[in-house]
This record gives structure tokens, C-alpha cells and sequence, in this order.
């Protein structure tokens, strides 16, 4: 137990994969304006993280690494890779199903969401999940605590910097660096503030 | 978009219109790879491959694919793409290969590639569009390389292995600045790079979301 306890907050707070890993940047500066829109992707991310780590764990292991296809008479054949085009058609695949699923069940959960969802298949943030928990060799288990934390910690990030960025647009930048430097200039200071949680473990 | 020069589609991406400084794409799966210089011009060389290539196949097959089902497409040659360079990097360079390890799978959501394939290569010929691939790949890279090279000179007192600054471990004068090889010096980097770009062409400067109002000296009484 410990042990997943431990992961899950080395995957929230010091191997955050927005601040120390750069991954979902693209969306991480796009959609931070607003403390609202940053809450709705910050959980739709968690929410496909969290699904997409552990079937693809299940699929690496089952059916692409090397001597997996055992079973089935083939005991040489190494797939791995055809990793990455699973990956992303995992990921594709499963964001769609959600959106339908959500849309038919939980229509307001559906509408809250709204355009974040397609947004995520090219979210780095969940490709990069899942190649470090194939790079790393968790277990099943293991995958489905590194999926959630890797999501929880994502979604802390977005919405950090969404409220620091609120505050901000009314102060006077100089003209060069207003907007996007700024921002840049943010988020490196909200990293160094993550890396004081390096070291942690319990 | 005959019009338009060869040139001007191979070059304005790398000032005029870089995709990292004004357009926000690309930026997720490269910073980490700028702490040498040696393991960000094998990751430049790979960004500009991939995406010179798949605008050019994007571009070829243009007029073939249903509009509905484009995205999947141009994913499926993207990560072809990809797993080609990932296969290259493993068998001829290897250690740099386990110095990128995630970021080169990490090209497939690379906003730049999948961006330019739907922006640009769906609406123009093979040609152009090859040299738009080569064009955003290059002004991805002209940032990148700035990036590794303050990092690393600064960070580790060297330049592509070879030692610039003796470092005062090894008896020489320089004291390394450590936060240069950690993450957050990445982000202060770009920051202080983009102020620069802006500071030179000032029509890239974007509009304040609210102006200062003058401050009024009123008598008291």
C-alpha cells in the first residue's frame, strides 16, 4: 500500500508532467486563461489518463511485447514497435468512446467537458503517460495509481496557473513580454516552486 | 497559393512566424531535450523529417482522403513516421536514442507536425508543402538550438561535449549554475527569448488585455 502511496505522489508533485517533464504544454498555455475552462480539461485529462494508462499497459504486455504471442503459437514475434501507432489509436479510440458514453449517460458531465475532450487525443500529457509507464515497467496496478496521479498533478498545474494568470492581465508588462513571455516567465517560477517536493518519498 | 515564393514558405517560418514563439505549437515534447546541445540537433533533425514528410505524403493523398476521417489519417502517417525514426535512431545511435527516450515518440503529438499537415499541407501542392515541413522544422530548431546552447555553456561550462569553461571541479575558474539544467530555466529561456524576437519586430507584440490609465495628480483642495 505504502508503495502506491508513494508513487502516486511522486507522480503528482515531483514528477509533475506538466512542470517538470513539459508535456501537455501546448494546451497547458492555451487554456489557462480562464479558472473554469482550466477545471473542465484539468478533469477530462485526469479522467482519460486514468483509462488510457492501464489498457495500454494491458495491451503492451499482452500483446506487443516480445514473446507475449506465445499463446497463440508465434513465441518470437517482438511487436513492440508497433508501439507508438497503438498508443495514440488507444488513445483516439477511447476519448471517442468516452464522448459517447458521457453523451448518452451523463449529458451534463458531457456539456461541461464540451470541446476539451476531442482536444485531448493530441494532449502530449497522456502519449507521454503512457510511454513512460511502458518505459518504466509498471505492473497493472502500478498503472492505474501512475495514471491517476500523472492526472491529478496535470490538472493542479492548469488550474495554478489559470488563477495566477487571472490576476495577471491586469498588471503593466513591458510590451515585449506581454502574453505569451510572461506566461513563460510564470510557469518557470510555478516549476521551481514543484521542485522543492523533489526528494519526497514515503 | 501559387503566388507565393518558394523562399518565403521555406523562410518566414523561422522569424517572421515561428511556430514556437507566436503560434504556441511544439513546445510540449522539447524542452527537455535542451540540456546539451548534441541530443537537440539529433531531436531538430528528427522534427524536420518527420514534418517535411508528412506534409509531403498529407499533401500527395489530399485530394483522396474523406474530409470526416482526415485526422486519423494524417495521425497514421505521422506515427509511421515517427516509428521509422525512433527504429533509425535505436540502430545507429543509440545512446543518444536512451537520452531522448520518450521525447522522439513525443513527435507524434508534436502540435507543429499534425498543425502544419491540417493548416497547410491540405491546401497546397507537394512542392510548397514539403518546404513548409522543412521551414517550421527549421524555426522549431533556430529556438531549440538557442535554448541548448545557454543551457549547456552556462549549465555545464561546455559546447557538444568539448569543455568551454574549465568548471572549478576540475581545477578551472568557472562555477557552473545548476539551475540552468533543470527544468524551470527552460521556461525563463523561451520567456526571455520571445521578449527578445518581440523586442526586434514589435508587430508581433500582442494587445494588453487592459490599458494603464494615466495617473492624475489632483489638487487637494
Amino acid at each position: 500500500m505504502e508503495h502506491y502511496l508513494s508513487l502516486m505522489i511522486q507522480a503528482i508533485f515531483v514528477e509533475n508532467l506538466a512542470l517538470a517533464f513539459f508535456l501537455g504544454m501546448c494546451t497547458f498555455l492555451a487554456i489557462s486563461k480562464k479558472v473554469d475552462a482550466a477545471f473542465g480539461l484539468g478533469v477530462a485529462v485526469i479522467v482519460v489518463l486514468t483509462l488510457s494508462v492501464p489498457v495500454n499497459q494491458l495491451i503492451f504486455n499482452q500483446v506487443l511485447r516480445e514473446g507475449a504471442l506465445a499463446w497463440a503459437g508465434l513465441p518470437e514475434v517482438d511487436l513492440s514497435f508497433l508501439g507508438l501507432l497503438t498508443y495514440i489509436g488507444v488513445i483516439a479510440a477511447l476519448v471517442q468512446i468516452l464522448e459517447m458514453v458521457l453523451d448518452k449517460y451523463m449529458p451534463a458531465l458531457y456539456n461541461a467537458l464540451g470541446v476539451f475532450l476531442p482536444l485531448i487525443t493530441v494532449n502530449c500529457a497522456i502519449l507521454g503517460a503512457s510511454l513512460f509507464m511502458v518505459e518504466r515497467d509498471y505492473t497493472f496496478s502500478e498503472s492505474v495509481v501512475y495514471g491517476l496521479g500523472a492526472g491529478i498533478g496535470w490538472a493542479l498545474a492548469i488550474v495554478a496557473l489559470a488563477g495566477i494568470r487571472e490576476k495577471l492581465k491586469y498588471s503593466d508588462v513591458p510590451a515585449g513580454l506581454r502574453g505569451l513571455g510572461i506566461t513563460f516567465i510564470a510557469v518557470g517560477l510555478m516549476s521551481l516552486g514543484f521542485m522543492s517536493f523533489s526528494g519526497i518519498s514515503l | 497559393m501559387s503566388d507565393v515564393s518558394a523562399k518565403k514558405v521555406l523562410f518566414d517560418p523561422i522569424f517572421n512566424n515561428n511556430p514556437i514563439a507566436l503560434q504556441i505549437l511544439g513546445i510540449c515534447s522539447a524542452l527537455a531535450v535542451t540540456t546539451s546541445m548534441s541530443v537537440t540537433l539529433v531531436m531538430c533533425a528528427s522534427v524536420i523529417a518527420v514534418c517535411a514528410f508528412s506534409n509531403l505524403a498529407v499533401s500527395l493523398i489530399r485530394t483522396q482522403i474523406p474530409s470526416s476521417i482526415r485526422i486519423i489519417v494524417q495521425m497514421t502517417i505521422i506515427a509511421s513516421l515517427v516509428i521509422v525514426v525512433d527504429q533509425l535512431l535505436k540502430a545507429f545511435a543509440y545512446e543518444t536514442s536512451k537520452q531522448l527516450s520518450v521525447f522522439v515518440g513525443l513527435i507524434i503529438t508534436n502540435c507543429i507536425v499534425l498543425g502544419r499537415a491540417e493548416g497547410f499541407a491540405m491546401k497546397n501542392g507537394p512542392y510548397m508543402s514539403f518546404l513548409d515541413g522543412i521551414g517550421n522544422g527549421l524555426g522549431y530548431s533556430v529556438l531549440l538550438i538557442a535554448v541548448a546552447f545557454f543551457r549547456e555553456v552556462l549549465g555545464s561550462g561546455s559546447l557538444m561535449g568539448y569543455t568551454l569553461m574549465p568548471l572549478v571541479n576540475d581545477g578551472g575558474w568557472y562555477l557552473p549554475n545548476g539551475l540552468l539544467l533543470l527544468p524551470p530555466s527552460a521556461f525563463f529561456i523561451i520567456g526571455l527569448l520571445i521578449w527578445a524576437l518581440r523586442a526586434w519586430k514589435p508587430d508581433q507584440v500582442e494587445e494588453p488585455d487592459f490599458k494603464m490609465s494615466r495617473h492624475k495628480v489632483r489638487e487637494a483642495f
